[in-house]
């Protein structure tokens, strides 16, 4: 990911930190920090987009309580899904008028 | 020279925050602690201090908008009471875990059920393991001193942790006693203005509080706190003795009265050592060498020297004005009792009474009793009854 954890976070996080080096009560002095835990391997089931059906409306994009619809910057479209960060929750699927996206079991996808 | 005043004890309370002139207060009413808010909030709609007050609708968010305001920059304080308290319970645990130095006022009341408002400790006892420095005062005059050092202790770069202010519901919270308070400009100036290193609205250097810590991190933050505490007794000896500078009043982890060539002594916290106090230079004058010892710092616990204060006593009783319901002691006699056992004292016989539970009066002759009781294990070398309750109906 694009975000940068500075020197005294990575110090903080590494495992083999003592107390004595590790930031007071966890505070992490990079932030914007969310995107660095990745939560895509909770999922269980699996949205999967397909660009020909879809409409860009961009419905699904306010919905996604993981911010995982992935829109270009340049152009405003979507994108594709962030699969680091999606945990596989469906309401992308399940608000999409057009039936772009289709909402399968993990280890049903490719 | 200070300010010769007669207040209740929540009046003292709400005068030194008004003093402390903190960037947020937020709380929620609850006998016996309302009046405090009621009282700073007329500071507030005055305009005699800067505080943004939020009125909150529970404790729970009090001590919610009490970490956010701490965390964002500024000093944050509230007061409560029993289920008040109670119903803060996670939130202690978050400000003090996020080491986040929050001022709270606790003015003790029994904690439901059954309901009752009067006094006891069950309400601060339960929360003696929150990670929270616990003050605890006899008088009204003590519960202000203590607010005014709360701040100094807490903030301290060593320390960083919350402060509570514990007092007795009713009794001194309610009750007008005469009291020096320091002149304003005074107190500015002991306090100073708050500068954390961190905080969430500083632009050059935003932080994120409060994130997931997983198995490999968590202990770890444990163990901050716990060196925390360790170094908080240091810093509140530091900033008692800047404060007797200040004012001339003195204030330790604990103090000792009439315990010089003392053959007993009786431990209790908050006003009930005012009653001790008194029936001690009664019984003194008979010729009974009796002492008090009265807790003030009871979070940090002050091990090394309350084994070496009780050490030189043959029989000592802890009065606790909560039960711990385990069959096993209350609170502070059983962190008395570990103390005298881990620091070797073999000599002094220990014993605990419960007592005052809800507010039932604790008088001169039930502390009578406690001295002649230990007085009769001095004697013997003796403990007939470890557990013991005063003034409960049999």
């Amino acid at each position: 990911m694009s975000k940068k954890v500075n020197e005294k976070d990575l110090r903080s996080m590494d495992p083999n930190a003592t107390w004595k080096e590790m930031s007071r009560g966890g505070t992490i002095a990079s932030p914007g920090n969310a995107e660095l835990f990745k939560t895509g391997d909770w999922r269980s089931m699996k949205p999967i987009w397909h660009e020909d059906k879809c409409k860009q409306c961009l419905m699904c994009y306010p919905v996604c309580p993981d911010t995982s619809i992935l829109v270009d910057k340049e152009t405003g479209k979507m994108s594709g899904i962030d699969y680091d960060h999606c945990k596989g929750c469906g309401i992308c699927a399940n608000v999409c008028p057009f039936k772009a996206i289709e909402y399968v079991a993990e280890n049903e996808s490719e | 020279m200070g300010i010769r005043e007669r207040l209740s004890g929540n009046e003292a309370i709400a005068y030194a925050m008004k003093q402390i002139n903190p960037g947020v207060v937020a709380a929620f009413p609850i006998t016996p602690s309302t009046e405090i808010p009621q009282y700073f909030s007329t500071y507030v709609n005055n305009g005699e201090v800067d505080t943004e007050f939020v009125a909150v609708e529970s404790e729970h968010s009090a001590m919610s908008a009490c970490i956010g305001a701490e965390a964002a920059g500024v000093r944050a304080m509230t007061a409560t009471s029993a289920n008040g308290l109670a119903l803060m319970w996670e939130l202690l645990y978050i400000a003090s875990g996020s080491r986040l130095p929050i001022v709270m006022a606790v003015v003790n009341r029994a904690l439901s059920g059954p309901i009752n408002i009067n006094n006891d400790h069950s309400d601060s006892m339960g929360a003696r393991d929150s990670g929270w420095i616990q003050l605890y005062s006899e008088t009204n005059q003590e519960a202000y001193d203590n607010m005014l050092m709360a701040h100094r202790i807490g903030e301290h770069k060593d320390v960083l942790l919350p402060v509570m202010v514990c007092q007795d519901g009713f009794i001194t919270s309610h009750a007008i006693e005469n009291i020096d308070l320091v002149e304003d400009e005074k107190v500015k100036a002991f306090i100073g203005e708050y500068k954390p290193e961190d905080f969430l609205l500083n632009k050059a250097n935003p932080i994120s509080v409060g994130p997931l810590d997983y198995t490999p991190h968590y202990f770890e933050h444990k163990r901050q706190q716990v060196e925390a505490m360790n170094n908080a007794k240091k810093v509140i000896l530091e900033v008692a003795e800047d404060f007797a500078k200040m004012t001339g009043r003195k204030y330790g982890l604990f103090e000792e009265y009439n315990t010089e060539d003392a053959d007993v002594a009786i431990v209790v916290l908050n006003s009930t050592a005012g009653t001790a106090k008194y029936v001690s230079d009664i019984l003194r004058k008979q010729g009974k060498k009796v002492g008090v010892i009265k807790p003030r710092v009871y979070r940090p616990f002050p091990v090394d020297e309350i084994a070496a204060a009780l050490s030189k006593f043959k029989a000592v009783a802890v009065l606790d004005k909560a039960d711990s319901l385990n069959a096993a002691g209350a609170p502070l006699f059983t962190d008395v009792t570990s103390a005298l056992f881990v620091k070797g004292v073999k000599d002094t016989k220990a014993v605990n009474y419960v007592y005052g539970l809800g507010g039932r009066d604790v008088t001169f002759e039930h502390i009578e009793s406690v001295y002649n009781d230990l007085l009769k294990i001095a004697e013997t070398g003796k403990v007939e009854k470890v557990y013991n309750y005063l003034g409960v109906r049999d």
